[in-house]
């Protein structure tokens, strides 16, 4: 297998502080992180590593400092509004890991839950990599902010390459499917993709799975508009209470299941990999139901 | 005795950088048809045009050990149909040649941009991705056209060990293609919204990778990566550059609009290289050609001002 680029950089830089607006914006944005998490929290992310270059970014494109700042509203979020419990993040293995969830809510906050939990609560804090759609990098704006916070397109070459450098990857197998379903197949897992299994047998990666209880009824759809969609070029265009999507305050789960390690061949065929993979759907989909069932309110 | 090494193209920017690094140990025989300006007195130059007969009898003598091939223009204001024939043709006859008078070695300058900028694309392109380079840029293809028939002649020519080297953005002091150019822009357009991370080489360094490709037993694809890899925007702002952002729905045509009326020195296809990544991974050059860049990012940076002393004797010596 290919190794991970190396950045040039052996020293710890001392990055610039960007000047004007946006460096004023980015220290107060850096402050209210603090402001939110505390001493603790500052001593959290100052852990973090990246194989950063002289000019503060690593081979992907993260830049750290640039994340710190980036964080406060997602930060804001996961401690006020979705109330962000974990339960057994401990199970997060440090190094290569691939953390894999049910994917819910119309917007991808979940997806952000999930990376904000591995920063400030999990063991030891790391940025984590979620496998991003590959329109994003179209997306004015979008695009750059995404690949300064860690997120990278999602092709089989480039969680290969993190995997191989030990990071931590998201991976939400139903995709749109998942994300945009209506509500009335809550908490039931639609069709999983088998590349992530592929990539997990093939770079040895242990699979955890976290069931998010709670953004499943965060923004509920009632009907899915499948012919304007299509029209549209979009995966599906989800009408909701709210007409557009808007996030109710519901309360967030995180359940964390024992890492999962499969041995085999990543490029057997389809009905073997099939079978490991309706091993950790059926896994993902008791947790959810244990979680669904333990919570006193959706709020 | 064979001991020649026959450079095409020569006389350009690079061709010149590379002269001067290999005229010290190996005996170097120029090939362009534009005179070479400051040409050391014992370098062996010919005015020919590549696509020449004339070009055969430079072979026909026997004395040629390897050829590095880099006599391929770009230039967006060139005909289509110049372009085409010089490229394509120049590349068909000089293979054609080495492998028929029994040239051991054959390097071929090619370029990263035949993977092309895709919204897409991998963060780091491995040497067997696709060719797309003309997908979206059309104009290109005839260097995608070179870069396959290299290949193909890698595999029908076993005899002959071809290297294909696809080297990031070249900039440097003396160098004048579009990267250096655009770096050179006191005021260069970005794409409001969008930053992607640029890999750049320095010219020395590629002309280094290029001497080391000479070595025996290498063949093969090599994708050649400078210091590493930064946001665009981190290179305006350590040039000092004030970029000006243009939307791109209308930073396109826009573009097209001022290259037609010779406005612009780029047409608007360019622009895909300020949106989309076209990074790829250097990890096999440096494990067998043993290549590792000599200026560091900031000197590679830096270099599009002249500023930087040139380090030639550096890299021979060590």
């Amino acid at each position: 297998m290919a190794h991970p680029p190396q950045s040039t950089a052996l020293a710890r830089y001392e990055p610039e502080r960007p000047r004007g607006l946006f460096g004023r914006v980015r220290s107060a944005m850096e402050k209210w992180t603090y402001r939110q998490g505390g001493a603790d929290l500052e001593a959290r992310l100052a852990r973090l590593v990246a194989p950063q270059n002289e000019y503060g970014v690593d081979p992907f494109g993260l830049e750290l400092e640039f994340t710190k700042a980036a964080i406060a509203p997602a930060l804001w979020l996961y401690k006020n509004y979705f109330r962000v419990e974990c339960h057994g993040i401990e199970n997060v293995p440090a190094g290569r890991v691939m953390l894999l969830a049910n994917h819910s809510g119309q917007l991808p906050l979940d997806g952000m839950m999930l990376g904000i939990s591995m920063l400030v609560e999990a063991e030891p804090p790391r940025v984590c990599r979620a496998m991003v759609e590959k329109w994003a990098p179209t997306l004015p704006f979008i695009a750059p902010f995404f690949a300064r916070v860690g997120q990278v397109v999602g092709t089989p070459e480039n969680c290969r390459r993190l995997l191989a450098a030990g990071e931590t990857i998201m991976v939400f197998p139903e995709g749109t499917r998942g994300l945009n379903k209506t509500y009335e197949k809550k908490y039931q897992l639609q069709e999983f993709g088998l590349g992530f299994m592929r990539l997990a047998l093939e770079t040895q990666t242990p699979i955890v799975p976290v069931a998010v209880v709670g953004a499943e009824e965060q923004s509920q759809a009632l009907w899915d508009f499948k012919s304007v969609a299509r029209l549209l070029g979009l995966p599906a265009l989800p009408i909701t209470a709210t007409v557009i999507p808007f996030p109710l305050p519901v309360k967030y789960h995180l359940h964390f299941g024992a890492p999962m390690k499969f041995t085999g061949r990543h490029d057997d065929e389809d009905s073997e990999l099939e079978r490991k993979v309706r091993e950790v759907k059926a896994q993902l989909q008791s947790m959810m139901d244990r979680g669904v069932q333990s919570r006193r309110s959706i709020f | 005795m064979r001991d020649g090494v026959l450079i095409t193209g020569i006389s350009g920017n690079l061709g010149r950088t590379l002269a001067k690094v290999l005229h010290r140990t190996e005996r170097v025989i120029g090939l362009d048809r534009r005179p070479f300006p400051g040409k050391p007195k014992d370098l062996e130059v010919h005015l020919i045009d590549i696509r020449k007969r004339k070009v055969e009898d430079l072979f026909r003598k026997g004395d040629i050990k390897a050829l590095i091939h880099m006599a391929i223009v770009h230039d967006p204001r060139l005909a289509q149909a110049e372009h085409h024939s010089f490229n394509v043709l120049g590349t068909k006859a000089v293979l054609e040649y080495a492998s028929r008078y029994g040239v051991e070695k054959v390097v071929v300058l090619s370029s990263t941009n035949v993977y092309g900028p895709q919204p897409d694309n991998d963060n780091f392109l491995t040497e067997e991705s696709p060719l797309l380079g003309s997908q979206r840029f059309p104009e290109i293809r005839d260097l995608v056209e070179v870069d396959m028939y290299a290949q193909q002649y890698m595999w029908k020519h076993p005899k002959v060990e071809t290297a294909i080297v696809r080297p990031v953005h070249i900039v440097g002091p003396n160098v004048k293609n579009a990267p250096s150019t655009y770096l050179r822009l006191k005021y260069p357009w970005t794409l409001a919204g969008f930053d992607p991370m640029v890999q750049l080489i320095h010219e020395e360094d590629v002309a280094l990778a290029l001497s080391l490709a000479l070595k025996p037993g290498v063949r093969g694809l090599f994708n050649l990566v400078g210091p590493g890899e930064l946001p665009l925007s981190s290179v305006l702002r350590e040039l000092g550059r004030q970029p000006i952002p243009v939307p791109h729905m209308i930073a396109r045509p826009l573009l097209n609009k001022l290259f037609d009326y010779r406005l612009a020195g780029f047409p608007g296809a360019e622009l895909d290289h300020l949106q989309f990544l076209c990074t790829v991974d250097g990890g096999r050059a440096e494990r067998e050609l043993g290549f590792r860049p000599v200026y560091t990012l900031r000197e590679t940076i830096r270099s599009v001002l002249g500023e930087v002393a040139p380090r030639v004797q550096r890299t021979t010596a060590a």
